[in-house]
C-alpha cells in the first residue's frame, strides 16, 4: 500500500500526473482504446463507416467566474473541444453537477445560463444529467463533469499518433490566455485589467477544416500544460521531432506583460479556445485559409514543422537565433519572483 | 534571483502607483523610488518599483551596440 | 514591450555572438565565467545562450538562487509554523517544493495547512489585513533586490499597527558569499557576470574587492539576451586586456552608488547577521535579521518550535552552487534526484542549476 499522498502537482497535466495515470489507472483499466490516451475515445460499433467519439472531463476551476467565461461555459467547451479534436461532430453531452451546501442560487443560475448559451452556439444538447449537493466544505462551491458523444465521419482519421515529418504545425490564435486569466484573478496575483480567457467551442472551426480532412493528421487543444505540453505529447505519440520558432508563436501583448511580471512562460499556460493542427505540408496554406475565415481563428498562423530528426523531442528557435529544447513541465508553473 | 520587469507609471496615489505593461495594469509600491512621475518607466520587482529606468542610458546602450556592430561588419568586409 | 523587446533583437544578438567568437580566439586559455543570479541561470537557458557560445567559454552557475541557498532549518521552521493554530504561511512560489529535513511546504499544504503562494510581500500584508483573526507569517527569502520591498512593507505594517503580520527572516546578501567562493581553492573562474537587479539596489562599489583583491573582472549584467551577450563581450575584453575592474553593462537600471533610498530603508529595518547557506555553510555577516525596533514582526521572537534533527543527504548542491561540479556530475542527478522527486534545492527551484539543466537538456544530455 502506498503511503504517499496525492499532491496538487498530480493533477496539473505534467510528468507527475502522467506517471499517476500510467502506474495506477492504465495498469488497472488499460485496454486498446484507453491506452491511446487521446482527447476522446474512438469507438467503432460495427467496424466500418462512421465511428463514435466519447469523452469525459471534470471542471473544478477556481475562480468559477473569470474574464471571458465561467465554469459552466468551460464545462461545455472543454468536452465539445475534446470531441472535435478527433475530427468528430459533437452531438450530445451529459452533465453531472456537484454543489456545495450554501452555494448561492443566483450564481448557479448564471452558470447554467452560460452553459445554455454555449450549447446553443455549439449546436449541442445536454441529454442526461445528475445533481448532487454535499455538505459545506466537501467540495469547493461547484464541480461539473461533462461527458460527450460525437460522430466521426467515414474517412476521417485524426489522432495524436498520426503526425508525419514535414507536417506544418498551425496554431489557431494567441496562446496562454485562459491560463493567465485564471492565475491573474486568484488571490494575491491581481491585475487591474481583466485578462480574458479564450474559452470557446471549436467545433465550427474544425468543421470548416474537415474539408481537408485527409491532410489533417493531428488536432489538439493545448489545455493544461499549454502548447509546449501538447507538442511534446504529439511528438512522443507520433515518434517525430518538432521544431517551432519562438517569434512565430502568437502571444497578445497583455498576456506577454502579465507573464513577464509573474515570471511565467506563455508556452506552458493553458488555452481553452485554441487548437494546434498538424497538416500535410502541401495543404497547409489551404487549411490556414479555411481557418482564418472562422471567427475563432482569424489569426491562425504556422509556427513550425514536424521533422524526422530528434524524434520525440520539441525544439524551439529562440529570438536570439539559438535553438533549445522545449520540455514537458514537471509541476505547476508557480509565479517566480526570485 | 530577481525578476524585474519594466513597467510604465500611469497614476500615482501616495505610496502606490498604477503601472502598465503590455496593456495590463497593476498597483505597486513606490516608496523605494521617490520622485518618480507619471509617464516614467520603472523596474518592477515583487510588487515594488526598485529603480527608475533611465531612457537615455537605454538608448545609448542600443546605439552603441548598433555602432559597434556596424564597425564589426566593415572590418569583416575588408 | 518597451525596454524588453529592443533587448531581444536577434540581429544584434547574432552580431554579438560573432564578436564573442572573434574575441575568444584572441584569448589563449579556456574561459570560465560564473553567473551568480538564479534569474541569469534561467535567462541563459531560455535564450539558448550556452548553445551559441564557442566551446572554450564555459558558463558556471553560482549560488545566486535564494531558494537553493535557504537552509534546511529555515524550511523546517516554516513547516513548523504552518502547523500552528490559525496560522497562514505566505511564500514565493519556488519555496513550496523545497525539501526540509522530513517534509516540504507542499506536503504540509497537502496535509491541510494554510500555505499560500504570493507574488509580493504586499499580497501577504493584504491577507493579514483581510484575516485579522489569523496570524500571517511571510517566509522572507531573497537577496538585496527583495529585502527593501520587505522593509517597506514592514514600515507600512508598523505605521498601520498590524498585530497579526510576521516574517520569518531568511534574507541573505550576495557580496560575502562571493568572497567565500573566490577564496575557495577549488573555484577557478576568469570572470563574473554580476546580478543586475541586486546591483540596482547596492550599486557597483560592494564588488570592487573582486577586481582589486582577486584580480577577476566583473560585469553587472541585465537579463535580456543582448544584455547577457554584451556583458560577455565586456568580460572577454577585460580578460584579454588583463586589467580587471567592475563594469556596468546594465546602465539603464544600475548606477554605481545604487538605490540610496532602498539601501537606507534596508538598514533602517534590518541588521547584518551570521547565517547558514545551504551547501556553503555558515558565512559571517552574510544574512539579515530584524532590528529591535521591528521585533514585533519577528516570528522567531513570537513562536518557539520543535525542529527535527538535521540529516545529511548525499546531495551535492553545495558543490554545484560553488561551480565545482556541474549538475550532470552529481551521482544523484537524473537518477534519484529529478524535478518531480527532488533531493536537493537546486533541483527544486526553477532557477536552480540542476533544474535548469534537467529542463533544458531534456534530462538526457
Amino acid at each position: 500500500m502506498n503511503k504517499q499522498k496525492i499532491m496538487l502537482a498530480h493533477g496539473n497535466g505534467g510528468l507527475l500526473m502522467q506517471r499517476l495515470i500510467n502506474r495506477l489507472f492504465i495498469s488497472n483499466f488499460g485496454n486498446k482504446i484507453l491506452n491511446r490516451l487521446d482527447d476522446s475515445a474512438v469507438l467503432s460499433l460495427n467496424n466500418k463507416g462512421k465511428k463514435i467519439a466519447f469523452t469525459t472531463d471534470s471542471f473544478v476551476v477556481n475562480p468559477i467566474f473569470f474574464g471571458g467565461g465561467d465554469i459552466g461555459k468551460l464545462a461545455v467547451c472543454g468536452t465539445v473541444n475534446d470531441l472535435s479534436m478527433m475530427g468528430a461532430r459533437p452531438l450530445f453531452l451529459s452533465a453531472g453537477v456537484i454543489i456545495e451546501e450554501g452555494f448561492e442560487i443566483k450564481q448557479l443560475e448564471e452558470i447554467v445560463g452560460s452553459m445554455r448559451r454555449t450549447l446553443k452556439e455549439a449546436g449541442v444538447e445536454i441529454v442526461c444529467g445528475d445533481t448532487k449537493v454535499v455538505n459545506k466544505g466537501a467540495c469547493d462551491k461547484i464541480f461539473i463533469n461533462t461527458a460527450g458523444i460525437g460522430i466521426i465521419d467515414e474517412g476521417v482519421d485524426i489522432h495524436s499518433a498520426r503526425a508525419r515529418a514535414k507536417d506544418s504545425i498551425i496554431v489557431s490564435g494567441p496562446v496562454a490566455e485562459h491560463g493567465i486569466a485564471i492565475l491573474s484573478q486568484r488571490e494575491g496575483l491581481t491585475f487591474k485589467t481583466k485578462l480574458k480567457s479564450d474559452c470557446a467551442p471549436l467545433n465550427s472551426l474544425v468543421a470548416d477544416m474537415l474539408k481537408f480532412s485527409k491532410s489533417i493528421h493531428v488536432l489538439r487543444d493545448p489545455t493544461r500544460g499549454g502548447l509546449a505540453t501538447a507538442l511534446n505529447e504529439i511528438a512522443a505519440h507520433s515518434n517525430v521531432g518538432i521544431e517551432i520558432s519562438e517569434k512565430d508563436v502568437p502571444v497578445r501583448a497583455s498576456v506577454k506583460g502579465a507573464c513577464e511580471i509573474l515570471g511565467l512562460d506563455p508556452l506552458y499556460l493553458a488555452c481553452e479556445g485554441r487548437l494546434v493542427a498538424f497538416v500535410a505540408q502541401d495543404k497547409a496554406k489551404s487549411v490556414l485559409g479555411a481557418m482564418r475565415n472562422n471567427k475563432y481563428a482569424k489569426n491562425a498562423t504556422i509556427i513550425g514543422q514536424a521533422v524526422s530528426r530528434h524524434k520525440k523531442e520539441v525544439y524551439l528557435d529562440t529570438l536570439t537565433g539559438s535553438n533549445r529544447i522545449l520540455d514537458v513541465p514537471v509541476a505547476d508553473q508557480m509565479p517566480r519572483i526570485c | 534571483m530577481c525578476l524585474g520587469v519594466p513597467v510604465k507609471i500611469e497614476k500615482i496615489e501616495g505610496n502606490t502607483a498604477l503601472v502598465s505593461a503590455g496593456g495590463i495594469r497593476r498597483k505597486i509600491g513606490i516608496e523605494l523610488t521617490p520622485g518618480v512621475k507619471v509617464g516614467d518607466y520603472v523596474l518592477l520587482h515583487a510588487g515594488f518599483a526598485i529603480e527608475k529606468i533611465n531612457e537615455e542610458d537605454a538608448k545609448e546602450t542600443l546605439a552603441l551596440l548598433e555602432q559597434m556592430l556596424e564597425y564589426t561588419e566593415e572590418q569583416n568586409q575588408k | 514591450m518597451k525596454y524588453v523587446d529592443e533587448f531581444r533583437n536577434s540581429a544584434i544578438a547574432k552580431k554579438l555572438v560573432h564578436k564573442i567568437n572573434r574575441l575568444s580566439k584572441t584569448i589563449k586559455q579556456d574561459i570560465a565565467l560564473m553567473e551568480v543570479c538564479g534569474t541569469h541561470t534561467v535567462a541563459m537557458f531560455r535564450h539558448g545562450i550556452r548553445n551559441i557560445l564557442p566551446k572554450k567559454i564555459r558558463i558556471i552557475s553560482g549560488p545566486g538562487c535564494p531558494v537553493c541557498v535557504t537552509s534546511q532549518q529555515d524550511v523546517d521552521k516554516a513547516i513548523a509554523i504552518a502547523g500552528s493554530k490559525d496560522t497562514t504561511i505566505t511564500t514565493f512560489g519556488d519555496m513550496i517544493k523545497v525539501p526540509g529535513t522530513q517534509s516540504s511546504l507542499a506536503q504540509a499544504r497537502a496535509e491541510g495547512n494554510d500555505i499560500r503562494v504570493v507574488y509580493s510581500v504586499l499580497d501577504a500584508l493584504d491577507i493579514a489585513r483581510k484575516n485579522p483573526k489569523r496570524k500571517v507569517v511571510h517566509l522572507a527569502i531573497g537577496f538585496e533586490t527583495t529585502v527593501p520591498t520587505v522593509a517597506a512593507a514592514l514600515k507600512r505594517a508598523k505605521r498601520l499597527k498590524y498585530r497579526n503580520f510576521f516574517i520569518l527572516c531568511a534574507h541573505k546578501i550576495i557580496p560575502p558569499a562571493l568572497k567565500v567562493l573566490l577564496n575557495s581553492p577549488r573555484c577557478k573562474i576568469n570572470g563574473l557576470i554580476l546580478p543586475g537587479h541586486v546591483s540596482t539596489i547596492i550599486g557597483a562599489r560592494p564588488y570592487q574587492f573582486i577586481a582589486r583583491k582577486f584580480k577577476i573582472p566583473g560585469v553587472i549584467a541585465g537579463f535580456e539576451a543582448i544584455d547577457i551577450l554584451q556583458a560577455i563581450v565586456m568580460l572577454l575584453e577585460q580578460i584579454w586586456m588583463e586589467k580587471p575592474r567592475i563594469d556596468i553593462q546594465y546602465t539603464r537600471c544600475v548606477h554605481s552608488e545604487g538605490n540610496v533610498t532602498a539601501q537606507r530603508m534596508l538598514t533602517e529595518v534590518f541588521k547584518v547577521s551570521d547565517v547558514n547557506w545551504r551547501g556553503l555553510g555558515l558565512i559571517k555577516k552574510s544574512g539579515l535579521a530584524l532590528r529591535n525596533k521591528f521585533t514585533d514582526f519577528d516570528v522567531q521572537k513570537q513562536f518557539s518550535f520543535k525542529l527535527p534533527k538535521i540529516k545529511k543527504t548525499p546531495c551535492r548542491c553545495g558543490d554545484v552552487l560553488q561551480g565545482i561540479i556541474v549538475p550532470v556530475q552529481c551521482p544523484l542527478f537524473r537518477k534519484s534526484c529529478t524535478p518531480s522527486m527532488p533531493i536537493g534545492p537546486c533541483m527544486v527551484s526553477s532557477e536552480g542549476a540542476c533544474a535548469a539543466y534537467y529542463r533544458y537538456h531534456g534530462g538526457k544530455k
